[in-house]
């Protein structure tokens, strides 16, 4: 089995996010990039299963401009088999991504697509979900455990309500959620490993995919700040601050 | 028109909170209607408490045996069918809404909006990235239909003064069978939903340990608060994973949110922002807590929390 695995490259999460006083956008010049923490729970769990004979084949796939392939590297890196560069200089909505990685999944055949659940930069949550939609196949989001056997998934989805089970025929998408595992350390050695394997660069307007641009961003801006309280010294002094609030 | 279809969230034969929630951001649209849909094998005992929303101008339910769990695969097709005639699709952005709402949209041909914060009119909403520490305006094209799930700290749960018809009616989507409920496994508790109580009480790594949790159990059901805890005491076994507060699990907003043995690590601070009133206890003077906290105590949580219980009475 062939296990797809979406790669994207974001601003690292310990980079402390500023927006532009213009409120264009926010500023990346300068700013340390790194593969999204999900997406690297998801290149790893497709490795643990190819490490159990599960898959044979582990393909990370990045959407992104020329520059990409240095971050899909890493993916290489860590253990993918080969890499998937599609390529375009334009920003790219879920919905654009789900129908690339659409045009991927029928030329791959892949029996299983592993994403993050989100990107940490624009927070969508819906690439996976919009796959599976698109696909026609099921969807287990949020995985904390994942078993694959006779040709079905049974994910463990941390949901609101606790842990629901559910199984899914394959081929599946599944979106990763932090608890599925914790990612490899990339070695020195797996880094030259990774210079000669394979990545294959599309264009991504030759794959014909009708791109999604329903929503515009218009302005960015700092969230409000909560002002600094006051400090108490006892719970005494605590009780009386929070009772004239009218809290208890 | 503008016609607003809202998903309603349920479990066990109750409607979760999250509907009425959803509901307000609908109302902030003021649009001609806002009908909420109830997919079940059993709709009528949530369709009962979703018609009593202030708001709501029609409850359709969806009775189908392939509705008895909400998978997503089985609910978007149904969900795109009823939404002809529909300007609006909103879903509560909770784990039940996230994981819907985009298979919605991707078969209705359109990006989603997810975690709305603010209406600024029907297609221009304000929503956060960077885990909040950005908040972007989008507009969305006036000639596509909006999908939106809506960021319930955001908004009050509308009141239940209202009593709305029901109707019952039938969509007629092939449903999937590749996607299987097994089970739910679900901590018991008595004490109030985290999502929506309006007090809070949540533990960190501080706590230690599984056992120590106790002394917040105890203090929470003094004040009848239900109970949270940060990422690191969730990774470290202290508690399941359904009490997570931050990021990448419950973004809340109660009126009192008490964190005891918690840093502040960006990833809970995010999931707290809207709180009325948050206080800190934390033996580290220097936690990045205390920088967002309305009142900060500096000590000993073992110490404190039975002074507090002692001071209550």
């Amino acid at each position: 089995m062939k296990i797809l695995v979406g790669y994207k490259r974001v601003v690292d999460y310990n980079v402390r996010i500023q927006v532009k006083p213009d409120g264009t956008g926010v500023v990346t010049d300068g700013v340390k990039l790194s593969a999204n923490p999900f997406d690297d729970i998801a290149l790893e769990e497709a490795l643990r299963l190819r490490e159990k004979g599960v898959a044979d084949e582990v393909v990370v796939v990045g959407i992104g401009p020329a520059d990409l392939t240095a971050h899909l590297r890493n993916g290489l890196a860590m253990g993918a088999n080969r890499a998937i560069h599609v390529q375009t200089a334009d920003a790219v909505s879920p919905l654009t991504a789900a129908r690339t990685l659409l045009k991927l999944v029928e030329k791959e055949q892949p029996g299983l697509v592993i994403l993050g659940k989100q990107a940490i930069d624009d927070d969508a949550n819906q690439t996976g979900q919009m796959l599976a939609a698109l696909w026609d196949r099921p969807q287990a989001t949020f995985a904390g455990k994942v078993e694959i056997a006779d040709g079905k998934a049974k994910v463990t989805r941390e949901v609101d309500a606790g842990l629901e089970v559910i199984e899914a025929d394959l081929p599946a998408v599944i979106t990763t959620d932090l608890r599925l595992n914790e990612p490899r350390f990339i070695k020195l050695p797996d880094i030259m490993k990774a210079k000669s394997k394979p990545i294959d660069v599309i264009e991504l307007g030759s794959l014909g995919v009708e791109t999604a641009d329903h929503i515009k961003t218009t302005h960015y801006a700092a969230p409000p700040k909560r002002s600094k309280g006051v400090m108490v010294k006892d719970a005494a002094e605590l009780v009386a601050a929070l009772k004239q609030k009218g809290l208890l | 028109m503008t016609k607003i279809l809202v998903i309603a969230e349920h479990l066990g034969g109750k409607l979760n909170g999250s509907t009425a929630r959803a509901v307000s951001a609908a109302a902030a649209v003021k649009p001609d209607a806002i009908d909420v849909i109830v997919l079940s094998d059993a709709p009528d005992a949530v369709a009962a408490e979703a018609a009593k929303i202030d708001g709501v101008s029609k409850v359709l339910t969806v009775a189908r045996a392939e509705n008895a769990q909400s998978l997503a695969a089985v609910y978007a097709p149904q969900i795109v069918k009823a939404a002809a005639g529909y300007t609006h699709v909103f879903a509560p952005s909770t784990t039940f809404g996230k994981d819907l709402a985009p298979r919605v949209a991707a078969l209705l041909g359109v990006s989603q909006v997810s975690d709305v914060m603010t209406v600024e009119d029907p297609h221009t909403f304000k929503r956060p990235i960077y885990a909040g520490n950005a908040i972007v305006t989008v507009e969305v094209d006036a000639s596509s239909i909006v999908v939106a799930t809506i960021r319930t700290a955001s908004w009050p749960a509308a009141a239940s003064n209202g009593s709305a018809p029901i109707e019952a009616i039938s969509v007629d989507a092939a449903l999937p069978s590749h996607t299987r409920f097994v089970e739910l496994q679900q901590g018991k508790s008595d004490r109030p939903d985290l999502q929506g109580a309006p007090k809070v009480v949540s533990g960190g790594r501080g706590v230690g340990s599984k056992e120590n949790f106790e002394i917040i159990y105890k203090f929470a059901d003094k004040i009848g608060a239900a109970v949270g805890a940060s990422r690191a005491a969730v990774d470290a076994g202290y508690v399941p994973n359904e009490m997570q507060v931050g990021q990448t699990g419950k973004i809340i907003a109660p009126e009192l949110y008490i964190a005891v043995g918690i840093s502040g690590a960006i990833q809970h601070l995010t999931g707290i922002k809207d709180a009325g009133t948050i206080v800190a206890i934390n033996k580290d003077g220097e936690a990045p807590i205390f920088e967002i906290a309305d009142i900060g105590l500096v000590g000993d949580l073992f110490k404190i929390l039975p002074d507090l219980e002692a001071s209550l009475g």
